[in-house]
């Protein structure tokens, strides 16, 4: 079988067209770096089925970053390269059209984005360009699929170019511009108002104002989207449901297997938190409590994504950025983090240093905790109060802060600075944004429903054969002495690992005053990653790196726990 | 037209140059190209962030951010 690899510059749709191509879906967004790993489909040609990779994006073979350096790697695999090239911005993506020629693999040239070079008054002569380079040039619009059956139906034309050779770096600048010269026309744009709107979202003052706003309303539309499904969705399909479990539990009676299904009857009643039966709690905590955030997170995450605002915050939050070891970018991990610390630990790859990675990957394992998390910590400690949820937030913005200052210091390393492509403004486009938001929730449900259940199901039998209660017997001195919490929130330290959200949920029946639950909250993000951020944190770190990481954390879980014992509770 | 070498950190947001050349080794003047800047080219400086803050500039029509100690080893020919 035939290996179809796309490549291209950073941000030029070839994750658009491999959805098209493959039928598979995979996550674009309007800012270079989106995709950082290989993400691989099937399609079919007109001489049969083919593998298709999705290669990240780079702007030369001679990669800057890891994401990059998979990019020059996966080359290699190609049997035909499908160039994707953006139309409006034709010179600068020639160079590795040329460097990709000149390893005589067979290829054909997608000029992607043609709807957005007509609506600027840009012209390429297609016909022309074809000749040039010696293969098969289709103008394609990803978003649409515009353009995408030709493509397909030109792949069995594309062959080595014969009329592009190798040659010297600066040769290959020489053909860019007379390539581009050629075939290429621009008619006159002045600066529109619309264009200094944009410029004000990127200007130190006025973006500082424009990025709180920003940052502001997402916050309260995710709250306000996520309380509206609880509300008028969940709820009510869970007082449907409330009957049905109850005439369950009288049927199974007591026993062991109504503590596995139904849990515990407080009051004889269900509490669905507290339960801790999978039929009650296994449901309710994922669909009830932390699904309606996640899906109002991604709404929102995809709007910011998909506009192509985050590269812009990325520029102002450089400054700040740097002092911590990292630069503007940085930002892009802390935001896809707060979904879900995977790909949040994934996007470090665009860092181009191991010393940023680094400390990219420790800050977020540390302070920020994921979306699922989130809802549980508003769901418990919201009823106490705002004001707890504030310290809780607080606590960790100052653990990012700290820990990023200090291990800039400390960290051997390079810390290269800022450079990135500032996409233009897009208006989200409303399917792909439906389609964004679902791939994601639909990711959430798959992955950590399961492991939810597996939890609730360990923690039961941890239980019933009395392992829990040594386990709390053990940290009793940690827990006790040193952060002021009962003996019990070890056990739920640990099942931490497994799901942290479940874990918040677990403190709940220690009866704790809510100044406890801040400081057990908060261990709980600082001291050690899920099991699945974990593994992905090894990967990218490395034994040695993860090693290092893992002492950050729990060092600073420690003095970060028994600081707020102090300042919450006293000696 | 007379015209005066400077960096790119010199020019003050809103001024506009032609890239002269740059001054680094292959790989920083590579990183440059490949993204669009490239001697002979109009550049227009959007923004300078304060507190050693990066540049942002725009070369045929695309903004692009990138750090002092690179805007430092842009040399940009002005208007006089
Ligand atoms: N108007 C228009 N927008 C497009 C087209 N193709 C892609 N886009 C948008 O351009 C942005 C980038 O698309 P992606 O497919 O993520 O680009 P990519 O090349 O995979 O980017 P990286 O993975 O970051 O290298 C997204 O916001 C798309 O919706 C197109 O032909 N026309
Ligand atoms: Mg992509």
């Amino acid at each position: 079988m035939k290996t179809v690899v796309l490549m291209g510059n950073p941000n030029v749709g070839k994750s658009g067209i491999f959805s098209r191509l493959t039928g598979t879906r995979v996550i674009t967004s309007n800012y270079a770096g989106t995709t950082v790993d290989v993400s691989r489909g099937k399609t079919r040609l007109a001489d049969g089925p083919a593998a298709v990779i999705d290669a990240p994006g780079t702007y030369s073979l001679a990669p800057t970053n890891p994401a990059e350096e998979v990019a020059a790697e996966i080359l290699g695999e190609a049997d035909v390269v499908v160039n994707v090239v953006d139309s409006t911005n034709l010179e600068r993506n020639l160079y590795l059209t040329l460097e990709t020629l000149e390893r005589g693999v067979p290829a054909a040239v997608a000029l992607n984005l043609w709807d957005e070079a007509g609506h600027q008054g840009i012209t390429i002569d297609v016909d022309r360009l074809e000749e040039l380079l010696g293969v098969p040039v289709v103008p394609t619009v990803g978003l649409s699929g515009q353009g995408i059956r030709e493509l397909v139906e030109r792949l069995g034309e594309a062959r080595p170019s014969a009329t592009i050779q190798p040659m010297s770096e600066e040769e290959r600048w020489v053909a860019v511009g007379q390539i581009t010269g050629e075939v290429q026309k621009i008619a006159h744009r002045h600066h529109t108002l619309a264009d200094r709107l944009a410029e004000a979202s990127i200007r130190p003052t006025s973006g500082i104002f424009i990025a709180l706003a920003v940052i502001a309303a997402a916050f309260l539309a995710v709250r306000w989207i996520g309380e509206g499904l609880i509300s008028f969705v969940f709820e009510p399909l869970f007082d449907l449901y409330t009957p049905i479990v109850m005439r369950a539990s009288e049927l199974l009676g007591p026993g062991i297997l109504h503590d596995i299904l139904i849990g515990r009857l407080i009051g004889g009643e269900i509490d669905y938190v507290e339960s801790m039966g999978l039929l009650t709690t296994g449901l309710f905590v994922p669909f009830a409590m932390i699904l309606p955030y996640i899906v109002a997170f991604y709404l929102i995450l995809s709007i910011l994504e998909d506009t192509g605002y985050l590269p812009r915050l990325a520029t102002l939050a450089d400054t700040f950025f740097h002092r911590l070891g990292m630069h503007g970018y940085g930002i892009i991990p802390v935001f896809l983090g707060f979904g879900c610390n995977v790909p949040g630990a994934l996007a470090t790859r665009v860092l181009e240093t191991k010393k940023q990675r680094f400390i990219a990957a420790t800050l977020m394992s540390l302070a920020i905790p994921c979306m699922a998390q989130i809802a549980m910590v508003f769901g418990v400690l919201g009823p106490f109060g705002l004001q707890y949820v504030v310290m809780v937030f607080v606590s960790l913005a100052v653990v990012y802060v700290a820990a990023g200052l200090i291990l800039n210091r400390v960290v051997p390393g390079e810390c290269p600075e800022i450079f990135l492509e500032i996409p233009p403004y897009r208006a989200p486009d409303l399917r792909a944004t439906a389609t964004k938001t679902w791939m994601r929730v639909r990711g959430f449900v798959g992955e950590a429903i399961p492991y939810l259940f597996l939890g609730i199901l360990v923690v039961n039998l941890l239980y019933s054969v009395g392992f829990l209660d040594l386990l709390a017997a053990a940290f009793a001195p940690v827990m006790e002495t040193w952060l002021g919490l009962p003996a019990g929130a070890a056990v739920a330290l640990l099942v931490g690992f497994l799901r942290k959200d479940l874990a918040v949920g677990m403190l709940v029946p220690l009866g704790m005053s809510p100044e406890q639950l801040v400081i057990a909250v908060t261990m709980l993000t600082i001291y050690f990653p899920c099991v699945a951020t974990f593994v992905v944190l090894l990967r990218e770190l490395g034994a040695r790196g993860m090693l290092a990481a893992a002492g950050v954390m729990v060092t600073t879980a420690l003095l970060v726990g028994g600081a707020l014992r102090v300042i919450l509770i006293g000696f | 037209m007379i015209t005066m070498e400077k960096t790119l950190l010199d020019l003050e947001p809103g001024m506009q140059g032609i890239i002269a050349r740059f001054a680094g080794n292959p790989g920083f003047v590579r990183k440059l190209r490949t993204i669009g800047i490239r001697e002979g080219k109009n550049l227009t400086v959007v923004t300078r962030h304060p507190l050693g803050g990066p540049v942002v500039i725009e070369v045929d029509g695309r903004e692009v951010t990138l750090g002092r100690g690179m805007a430092v080893r842009v040399v940009v020919d002005v208007a006089a």
